[in-house]
């Protein structure tokens, strides 16, 4: 029974953590210390069975037949032939061991080999190291391993051999991944500098770092390989004076009116030589893969974490004609970190007043961003607003529900993101994209969606609307992509954008066309729009006021040319001159900023 | 999309001839010992040579390879050598027994699983660990022993189910639905494991990337992003692993169908690799590799119709 012939999903995400904290972590792990200890006494007694064993296992004595459990020198009783069951046990302990050792070697001899060449060299090799191990697959798995049966004579060694390199592309597949991402890493290419040949590259640096998956996928194929082991010899396939699980559970079961009890021996010991094998792999993933922050609710709108609700906003609820379109009052966000909660949000305030452009300027990681989250209620799961307001044109937001803040986006407020083509679905055309949207949100029939969906894009300057309709994402440039995404944002007429870098993620011809686009758009619907940026050129070119962000806090604002002619923060009057410098290499003070995500 | 399924199809074919190609090719050392089987104790290696040649199994392996494929492409197996009964028609008798346990299965454990990986992915807490639980016990627990432990309860003590027998389902619909009842159930267990455990993990990845986001601004209801947008995505890397699983429950039928004494496919290829009957084996394996490419074509057209991507390749 190849049960796990598969990797786990999460096995090519297992990040590198030193070798100590995995130690630590194992050992601190009760799961990880139980299951290591069984595992090893069980190691232990099949390799001394023959030391140990008070009976030869195929000794057959007619006094001993179906002896009950318990019998003295028969401690588990005698089986149908009249052989001691306890020896059984532990020679059919030996014979686990070796068939987990010799199959979970080949399999990572061949897997862990291939993986690294596949992954470290280019195309052409991994090509066809990708046909070997398709072609390793098309192989039946346990078939092949019956019709083999000539070729083995039947000895579960030669078995485990096959059955190795059967389960071979599962350790491939992992290995061959984790090397695709150690590649890029700068150390490696370091070392090529450096003359390190090929080979020593891959034994030395890249084997080491990707050791943790492969010491993982060892403990599952060794499960494997002894449920596949057990099953065939519960088929009758292999030598019948080898004893085994698979064979003591097969005689058990027909014996079973005769002796009840005969079959679980062999089955428990099978049972918790295969899942402490699992469940030890399962430890050993877990001490890989670090620290784990538990993972939270998704979608449950935007939720405060002290219940007690400034008196200020609850009296704010009551929509006033004089409101701006947004009012973000004090507002703190934090998210869960390894060391306790971390405030990356503290208590900023802004207002954006209808159709009034406002830039909110900052470094990467200085909350920006999340600012702009909290507004379309999208925040992480793991993320807490821990205080404060955001007012939509006098409606506050903190506290409100997933379906109530749903209804407000696309409609009173939407978003153009900072990357286009990891925001737009890349299983579905942009027509059906668009369209999907458009009709969720204006209520009309597909035809006229379609047609609306149609003119946006030629509105949105898209040269030909009804290929770019029927493209997919991956088929479109950057720009048309960056423009597509803000035909969906403008599709039902929004009060509110929040553009979160439009246009970094462009090249700089297709940036200014963006900006154009955005002012002209801006001008017609005469929408106010909260751009996040961290270009001051940007700022310049299309905000009436601004405000600048630094570590959480907004340090300055003002209307553009005043803070623009007159900085009064000395983080603004570095964010400018840094602007002065681009290109050059940044000292000083402008060495803080950075350049943006 | 018709050159890509054209292009998965060659593929295919080029792999299931090269996976019988090596079988035959490892069987070619067991030929004078199959003949020798055949012949019976007390008999010369004069009397083996002879009768080797006279079945044509001397000569040079490709010609012979070349000669059973020929037959093969045109639905002709051969005759067993032991019991000169017709190959084909044998085979497909006793995989159709093993496939009436390990397609229901397949098709309940793709069904279970995606629920509640996709359930587990959106929601977090208890369906999460539900999720995990089940994914682990599948893990742990080999099928044999869910097999022998579900006979033993469900036939042997409370004798709600037979232990053993197959009936046709012609025969006896509700008889047939008895006897396949409980080695299903141990192979929806088996295969949910991994499937479960890929889905969620895909799905908790898609619904963590921008894309979702950004529909969610939108103001798109949940159910519509989740099991739409997210699935659809999350559709690739499961697809790999429930092709892969077919083998996996295939693998596993063949022993637990031998629990439950099913006439099926496991214990008939045995009883042919033990007298080394050469056809039945090159049936065995030829109609085994069939149903995996078959299987794995499927995925790869289903893949090509959920990813835009994949058709380029």
């Amino acid at each position: 029974m190849s049960t796990t012939l598969i990797p786990e999903p999460d096995d090519a995400q297992i990040s590198v953590v030193p070798r100590r904290s995995v130690w630590r972590h194992l050992r601190r792990d009760p799961q990880a210390v139980a299951t290591a200890i069984i595992l090893i006494v069980l190691f232990l007694a099949g390799l001394l069975s023959p030391l140990i064993s008070p009976h030869d296992p195929n000794a057959a004595s007619l006094d001993a037949i179906n002896l009950p459990t318990g019998t003295p020198g028969y401690l588990l009783g005698g089986d149908e032939s009249g052989r001691d069951i306890l020896s059984r046990l532990l020679y059919s302990f030996q014979t686990a061991t070796v068939s987990a050792l010799i199959g979970a070697s080949v399999a990572l001899a061949i897997g862990v080999i291939a993986g690294l060449v596949g992954g470290y060299f280019g195309t052409a090799v991994r090509s066809s190291t990708e046909w070997l191990f398709n072609l390793i697959m098309t192989f039946p798995g346990l078939i092949t391993l019956i019709v083999l049966l000539p070729l083995t004579h039947g000895d579960y060694r030669w078995t485990m051999l096959v059955l190795g390199v059967l389960m071979s592309p599962g350790t491939y597949r992992i290995v061959r991944n984790l090397v695709l991402g150690v590649k890029k890493e700068l150390y490696i290419d370091a070392a090529k500098v450096s003359g390190l040949g090929d080979v020593r590259i891959l034994a030395r640096h890249v084997l080491f770092a990707v050791r943790g998956p492969i010491i993982v996928n060892t403990a599952f194929l060794m499960g494997s390989a002894i449920a596949a082991q057990s099953g065939l010899a519960f088929l009758g396939v292999g030598a019948k004076d080898v004893p085994s699980f698979g064979l003591m559970i097969y005689s058990g079961f027909n014996n079973i009116y005769a002796s009840p009890l005969q079959f679980v021996w062999p089955c428990i010991s099978l049972g918790i030589f295969t899942g402490c094998l699992v469940l030890f792999g399962n430890s050993l993933r877990d001490a890989f893969s670090g620290p784990r922050i538990k993972r939270q609710k998704p979608a449950q709108g935007l939720r405060l974490v002290t219940s007690a609700i400034p008196t200020s906003v609850v009296t704010a609820t009551v929509e006033r004609d004089d409101e701006p379109m947004l009012a973000i009052e004090d507002l703190g966000i934090s998210f869960p970190g390894t060391t306790g909660a971390r405030e990356v949000v503290k208590g900023v305030s802004l207002t954006v007043d209808q159709g009034e452009v406002v830039g909110l300027v900052g470094e990467s990681g200085s909350g920006k961003t999340q600012t702009a989250f909290a507004v379309l209620g999208v925040l992480a799961p793991e993320a807490r607003v821990t205080r404060g307001s955001v007012r939509l044109e006098g409606r506050e937001l903190v506290g409100l529900s997933e379906s109530a803040l749903r209804s407000l986006r696309g409609r009173v407020v939407s978003y153009i993101p900072q990357e286009p083509m990891s925001n737009l679905d890349p299983s579905f055309t942009v027509g059906s994209q668009l369209t999907e949207r458009v009709r969720h949100t204006l209520r009309v029939s597909r035809r006229a969606a379609r047609q609306t969906v149609l003119d946006l894009l030629a509105r949105v300057e898209i040269p030909d609307p009804p290929r770019v309709f029927r493209s997919y994402p991956h088929q479109i440039s950057g720009g048309m992509a960056q423009r597509v995404l803000i035909a969906g944002a403008v599709a039902c007429r929004p009060r509110l954008l929040i553009a979160d870098e439009p246009t970094t993620a462009l090249d700089v011809t297709v940036q200014a066309e963006i900006l154009d686009l955005l002012r002209d758009l801006q001008k017609e619907f005469g929408m106010a729009i909260l751009l996040v940026t961290h270009n001051f050129g940007v700022v310049a070119d299309i905000c009436d006021r601004i405000a600048v962000m630094r570590g959480g806090e907004i340090v300055e604002t003002g209307v553009t040319r005043e803070v623009f002619r007159a900085p009064r923060h000395a983080y603004t009057r570095g964010l400018l001159d840094a602007i002065l410098d681009e290109g050059a290499p940044a000292g000083g003070d402008a060495s803080t900023v950075g350049a943006g995500r | 999309m018709l050159a890509y399924v054209l292009r998965r199809l060659l593929i295919g074919v080029v792999l299931a001839v090269l996976v019988t190609f090596i079988t035959y090719l490892l069987l070619s050392g067991s030929f004078r010992d199959m003949v020798s089987t055949l012949l019976g104790p007390d008999v010369t290696a004069a009397d083996i040579t002879r009768r080797t040649h006279a079945l044509g199994y001397d000569r040079p392996v490709v010609v012979q390879y070349v000669d059973w494929l020929g037959h093969a492409v045109r639905g002709d197996l051969g005759t067993s050598l032991f019991t000169s009964s017709a190959v084909a028609p044998t085979v497909l008798s006793h995989i159709v027994v093993t496939m009436s346990i390990v397609f229901p299965a397949l098709l309940i454990a793709v069904i279970l699983s995606v629920t509640l990986g996709v359930w587990a992915a959106s929601r977090s807490g208890a369906p999460d660990r539900i999720a995990q639980s089940i994914s682990l016990v599948g893990h742990v627990i080999p099928a044999l022993l869910t097999a022998i432990v579900l006979v033993v309860v469900f036939a042997v003590e409370l004798k709600i189910f037979p232990a053993t027998g197959f009936v046709q389902f012609i025969d006896s619909p509700v008889g047939w639905l008895r006897s396949v009842t409980l080695p299903v159930v141990v192979l929806v267990i088996a295969g949910m494991a991994s499937i479960t455990a890929q889905v969620r993990g895909s799905m908790i990845e898609e619904l963590s990337k921008d894309y979702v986001r950004t529909l969610r601004t939108a103001g798109l209801p949940a159910r519509s992003i989740v099991l739409k947008h997210a699935l659809r995505n999350a559709g690739s890397p499961a697809l790999t692993v429930i092709s892969l699983e077919f083998i996996s429950l295939f693998s596993h039928s063949v022993i637990i169908e031998n629990v439950f004494a099913l006439p099926g496919f496991g214990s008939f290829a045995f009883s042919s690799a033990q007298n080394i009957d050469v056809p039945v084996i090159m049936g065995v394996t030829l109609v085994s590799v069939v149903l995996v490419t078959v299987i794995n074509l499927i995925a790869d057209v289903a893949n090509g119709y959920l990813n835009p991507k994949a058709r380029l390749h």
